[in-house]
């Protein structure tokens, strides 16, 4: 995760969600901790597609968890989320 | 339009799906039991089927871009401004373009126009997912056909 990636995407779940910014630290769950719901994390997922010019696999995430694959800790913990983000932005440039 | 049973769509006029967009019309009834309520003695589309009308358009763009497998359920209603009245008989366009389509979501522009007056635009968020059943599906596909959108899935 980079410090950068961080700081963005802290900074839309901020003013998108009306949460202050100094609430939001890398181990904050975006729904445990900050209480994002489902409807106002779509406007965070725009805002990060957009930000990064990516497409986040929210799909693919969801069910992994809801299969119990996988934690959400891993997408939905803000160290993993900018961690995903940074692999996607790698990803699109390589 | 049939506003009691929410079709809103009468035709579609074009499809690009490369160019995300859609141009619908909609002819607004001359009756409707909606204009016996909103209002007696001033009857007008109501504002929010104004903003079904071209939530409505966008769905059918999401669904044929999705090759009609996916369907698409209105989820956030952005920045509605209802800038006119619309009465009985009047011809409406609803062009909806999409801004962007995430995974299970998409964003969209609407507007909503009489001839060159923008009557009413708003932003639009979906979400996107597979049909919850069979009956839906077909159900909705054959609305497709009959609103004639370009590729819509022959009868069965």
């Amino acid at each position: 995760m980079t410090s950068s990636t961080f700081e963005t995407v802290a900074g839309i779940i901020s003013e998108t969600c009306d949460i202050p910014r100094e609430k939001i630290t890398p181990q904050s769950h975006v729904i445990n901790d900050l209480g994002v719901d489902s409807l106002d994390f779509l406007d965070v997922a725009f805002a990060i597609d957009k930000a990064f010019g990516i497409k986040m696999p929210l799909e693919q995430w969801t069910q992994e968890v809801n299969a119990g694959k996988v934690s959400s800790d891993r997408y939905f913990v803000l160290s993993g989320l900018c961690a995903n983000i940074d692999s996607l932005v790698a990803a699109k440039a390589a | 339009m049939l506003l009691e049973y929410f079709h809103m769509i009468d035709r579609v006029l074009a499809l690009d799906l490369a160019g995300q967009t859609i141009r619908a019309e909609c002819r607004v009834p001359e009756t409707s039991p909606v204009f016996e309520g909103h209002f007696p003695g001033h009857p007008i589309l109501p504002g929010v089927l104004m903003i079904e009308s071209m939530a409505q358009a966008g769905g059918w763009l999401l669904l044929a871009r999705s090759g009609f497998e996916n369907a698409a359920f209105l989820a956030q209603v952005k920045a509605a401004k209802m800038r006119d009245f619309v009465t009985p008989s009047q011809i409406l366009l609803a062009d909806v373009a999409l801004q962007h389509e995430g995974s299970g979501y998409a964003v969209a522009s609407g507007r909503l126009s009489r001839g060159d007056k923008l009557v009413a635009e708003a932003s639009l968020t979906f979400r996107v997912m597979r049909f919850p059943n069979e009956t839906m599906r077909t159900q909705m596909q054959a609305v497709a056909r009959r609103i004639g959108i370009p590729g819509a899935p022959a009868d069965a």
